[in-house]
């Protein structure tokens, strides 16, 4: 080992224990990611790591409105005023499903699926779209044209673009006029250790980790009772999956 | 004596254009460091280097964050706002960087280099341009999309 090496390695032992104070005091230990494997601030991600986030809709309140609020207060979109109804912002959204055949009803919470094979990374034609390492996919608006391809791409309409100049962005959450945006799995607060803002307000319903661990909650809860993926059909493999529809 | 006449005009012709300038080109405005010596002893870099470079840290801190998830640095877009805009001005409203009437407004830790230089502050049409904490911008604001009545 170099001595560049040693320098790296103490580096990342010091902002572990840093965070692991730092995070002990602030948060409430029931916020605190329950996850080997959870991230320091300093440390780069990982594809060691496969984030992905299982949704009981039997145990969420309100059919996910709970969902849609909580991302709406972390991220702050769905206000810009001199949109009109289909122009405005949704990062995620309740949708209604009646079953023909059985005349069975529910209501589920639909965000950006992370997808493993993921379509709009496939059409952008900037390289805008991607998917990190760690399975989350983004949108790089520093080099999103707002040609929205992305947008057609998405089966599950997840994405939305901005039409309109805005001001009093969150300072963790940078949102522009002529972007694309969606989910981001909260990427501002799983890069600290943190749980997803709506899997915080979940009480329970909504379980995140890791998906590559076979030890974690989440993969444990998806050993013991499945998790279903929307339009499984298309092969994407997403990272987010639901029980309970 | 016409030599004479053409030194006399020249050496006028010579203090009116400099009194011109002058008058017209202020010298260069200070970026207003006391919001943030009130709350660092110094700024991440020494001053020379910040002048020169900030642009070169923002980029790479960008990259790095986007890209592999880092959040920790010292060169954060977010850590320079937090120190250098104050939460509010002395009416406690929030110092955006640009007026209602949409002008660069030089009381904005950024803006008052950027409106002297001429160099155009994309950073705030996405990032915000407050403190973490600060108070919401005024109603002006919609004059950004082109005022309440437009469609
Ligand atoms: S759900 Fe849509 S936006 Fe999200 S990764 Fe899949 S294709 Fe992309
Ligand atoms: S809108 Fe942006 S992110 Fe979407 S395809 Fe176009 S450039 Fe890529």
């Amino acid at each position: 080992m170099n001595n560049t090496n040693n320098i790296d390695a103490y580096r990342r032992k010091f902002l572990m224990g840093v965070a692991g104070t730092a995070t002990a005091i602030t948060i409430a230990p029931g916020l605190l990611l329950r996850q080997a494997g959870a991230k320091a601030p300093g440390d780069e991600i990982s594809n060691k790591n496969r984030w992905g986030m299982l949704i009981d809709i039997d145990r969420l309140p309100n059919g996910g409105q709970t969902v849609v609020d909580a991302c709406q207060q972390e991220h702050g979109w769905g206000h810009e005023e001199e949109s009109n109804d289909k122009q405005k912002a949704q990062w995620v959204r309740t949708v209604h499903v009646k079953e023909k055949l059985t005349g069975h009803e529910f209501d589920l919470p639909v965000m950006c699926q992370h997808c493993e094979t993921a379509p709009c990374a496939d059409v952008c034609p900037t390289g805008a779209s991607f998917r990190r390492k760690d399975g989350v996919v983004l949108v790089n608006k520093h080099i999103c044209i707002g040609c929205r391809y992305c947008m057609m791409a998405c089966p599950y309409k997840a994405r939305s673009l901005v039409h309109e100049a805005l001001f009093d962005q969150k300072p963790h959450s940078p949102r522009g006029k002529g972007t694309v945006e969606s989910c981001t799995m909260c990427v501002h607060r799983i890069d600290k250790g943190q749980l997803p803002a709506c899997v915080e307000a979940s009480n329970g319903a909504i379980i995140f980790g890791d998906l590559n661990d076979e030890n974690s909650e989440i993969s444990q809860a998806l050993k013991a009772k499945g998790g279903k993926q929307i339009r499984a059909d298309l092969g994407l493999n997403t990272g987010v999956r639901y029980q309970g529809i | 004596m016409f030599g004479k006449v053409h030194n006399v005009l020249a050496l006028a012709a010579i203090i009116g254009l400099t009194a011109l300038l002058t008058g017209c080109g202020d010298t260069a405005p200070e970026p207003r460091v006391e919001t943030a010596k009130a709350k660092a002893e110094h700024c991440v870099e020494p001053t020379d280097v910040m002048r020169r470079n900030h642009m070169e840290f923002i980029l790479h801190e960008r990259d790095e964050t986007m890209y592999e998830g880092v959040r920790s640095s010292k060169h954060s877009f977010k850590g320079c706002i937090n120190c250098h805009v104050p939460a509010s001005d002395a009416s406690g409203k929030p110092v955006n960087y640009l007026t209602a009437d949409h002008h660069l407004n030089p009381e904005h830790f950024c803006a008052t280099c950027h409106a002297y230089v001429g160099v155009t502050l994309d950073c705030f049409e996405c990032h915000s341009d407050n403190p973490e904490g600060a108070a919401p911008s005024d109603s002006t604001h919609a004059a950004l999309n082109g005022g309440a009545d437009h469609e």
